[in-house]
């Protein structure tokens, strides 16, 4: 059982991967983005190193979109700011 | 000498890399280059905690005073990825706030626009 | 340049500092270029660049072969999660075996990092620090990268900061910003009994401060938090990490005849060096994760 939802949770990776490859709008490039690092830290729980998974789950999905989103602010895409 | 079917995280941690890498290579818009530099380095990471997972055994954490190699995973490629993750958060703020800069000074962020004005600015 | 020496006498004067390219500008923009190679003007990296479809169909390509080249690699590796991979040699059984007795850390891992490999991670705390420093130069505001128009945004956001009503960010920052902070020392105190540490522990608090900031804007943050503080705390950390490590360089690589007290493995004061080292780096790590923010908005701390 645990194998099949270790497969259905890599297959979700790949599948964020393309998604970030393929959109258009990069508002939404960086919310999938966050969504891949959300599961990466699951995955890192089944690869039994909770260390791994509290650091990714503060860095890759709270501080790295963070930083993203303000990028975004700062070159004016997000919507609802300036020029956007 | 076949075992891609039971190696599957390593195989996903090389695909991952791959689209990565073709992100890095195709697309123009920078801010998505470094999204695909971002998964490079997960993907790699994916692979070096993959090497250090054994089945059956729990979290290099003492647990019930057990003190035996053969009870927990293997403790150093967790300590490796723990060090990369935060070089990684710190390249990638690095990197945007060169984007901002290159925005700041050309007011684009495609790549080839940028690479054009950059030429012209040099041959005037 | 003009008397005849050889490549090599050129550059020993040059490293010495005895011969200087005087005017280096000018002699650039004198000297003629060199006349590239043929080959060079047909596979320049523009040339292919510029054929759109040549491109595309050429990193695709690579990347492909790339891919088969590992995946067939993957296909001849010991399979995965079996006890007698290679990976899984001595050296994991030394630190898991003797690791309590040598480090006195619960958590393996951060004996690890912060015992066996304690350098390391010292250099990896100054890489944070470097790729702050490398913000600050390249975003911290100054009269001479500051455009009128920026300065007009800025202002305008500092007053959408004092004016506009966000009462469900503003009261639910001021739940939760304590608590995501509280849990974040929580994490980095317990970092040798339990999963976490510094690096985990610190991007949570540096987490909490964002989330206070983005909520109450930075002229709040900066009663307490400013440019002073941020250098005091990592300077003072760096340091204190420097000095509470470099005691091996005095004692010897097995610290001979110095034993730092290892206490009883499962207290919190336990296992010598590493609550220190933690609280150093998660100190480190908050400090950088709150300044990239703090310069990313408004180009200060």
């Amino acid at each position: 059982m645990s194998t099949e939802i270790q497969i259905i949770l890599l297959a979700f990776l790949v599948a964020c991967a393309l998604g970030v490859s393929l959109t258009k709008n990069l508002f939404i490039a960086v919310i999938i983005f966050m969504g891949y690092s959300s599961i990466m830290a699951v995955i890192w729980l089944f690869l039994e190193s909770p260390d791994l998974a509290i650091t990714e789950a503060a860095v890759g999905a709270g501080v790295d979109s963070v930083l993203f989103f303000l990028t975004l602010k700062k070159v004016h895409i997000l919507k609802g700011t300036r020029e956007g | 000498m076949n075992h891609l079917e039971t190696n599957f995280y390593e195989a996903v941690s090389v695909i991952l890399f791959g689209i990565g890498f073709m992100n890095l290579l195709l697309q123009n818009n920078l801010i998505k280059k470094f999204i695909g530099l971002n998964i490079m380095d997960t993907a790699v990471y994916l692979f070096l905690a993959a090497q250090g997972y054994i089945f059956g055994r729990v979290a290099p954490i003492l647990t019930d005073g057990v003190i035996d190699a053969s009870y927990y995973v293997n403790p150093i490629p967790a300590g490796l990825v723990l060090t990369g993750i935060v070089v990684s958060v710190s390249i990638t703020a690095f990197s945007l706030a060169l984007v901002q800069r290159l925005y700041k000074h050309y007011g684009s962020l495609n790549m080839d626009e940028i690479m054009r004005l950059s030429r012209e600015e040099e041959g005037e | 340049m003009k008397d005849k020496k050889s490549f090599w006498e050129h550059l020993k004067a040059w490293v010495d500092g005895e011969e200087v390219i005087l005017n280096a500008d000018k002699y650039i923009a004198t000297r003629t270029p060199k006349e590239s190679l043929n080959w060079h003007k047909f596979f320049s990296v523009q040339n292919v660049k510029e054929n759109k479809r040549n491109y595309a169909v050429l990193s695709v390509g690579i990347t492909a072969l790339f891919i088969g080249i590992m995946l067939s690699v993957v296909d001849a590796l010991p399979e995965f999660g079996s006890p007698y991979n290679p990976s899984n040699n001595e050296v994991m059984v030394r630190y898991l075996e003797k690791g309590i007795e040598e480090t006195g850390a619960v958590n393996f891992v951060a004996g690890m990092i912060l015992d066996y490999r304690a350098f390391d991670t010292f250099g990896e705390a100054n890489v944070l620090f470097l790729a702050v420093m490398c913000v600050v130069l390249l975003l911290k505001k100054d009269k001479k990268n500051y455009s009128a128009k920026e300065e007009q945004e800025n202002q305008e956001d500092d007053f959408f900061d004092t004016n506009e009503k966000r009462p469900i960010l503003q009261i639910g920052a001021k739940m939760l910003a304590p608590m995501v902070i509280l849990y974040g020392i929580y994490v980095v105190l317990n970092g040798h009994l339990s999963p976490g540490g510094g690096f985990s522990g610190g991007s949570i608090i540096g987490a909490g401060l964002i989330l206070y900031a983005s909520a109450y804007g930075q002229k709040k943050m900066q009663t307490f938090f400013t440019f002073k503080t941020f250098t005091k705390i990592c300077a003072g950390g760096l340091l204190t990490y420097c000095a509470c490590k470099s005691y091996s360089f005095f004692t010897g690589a097995n610290h001979v005849g110095y034993e730092i007290p290892k206490g009883i493995p499962g207290n919190i004061l336990s296992a010598g060096f590493i609550l220190p080292l933690n609280i150093c780096v998660g100190l480190i790590v908050a400090c950088t994760m709150y300044g990239f923010y703090a310069l990313f908005t408004k180009g200060d701390i």
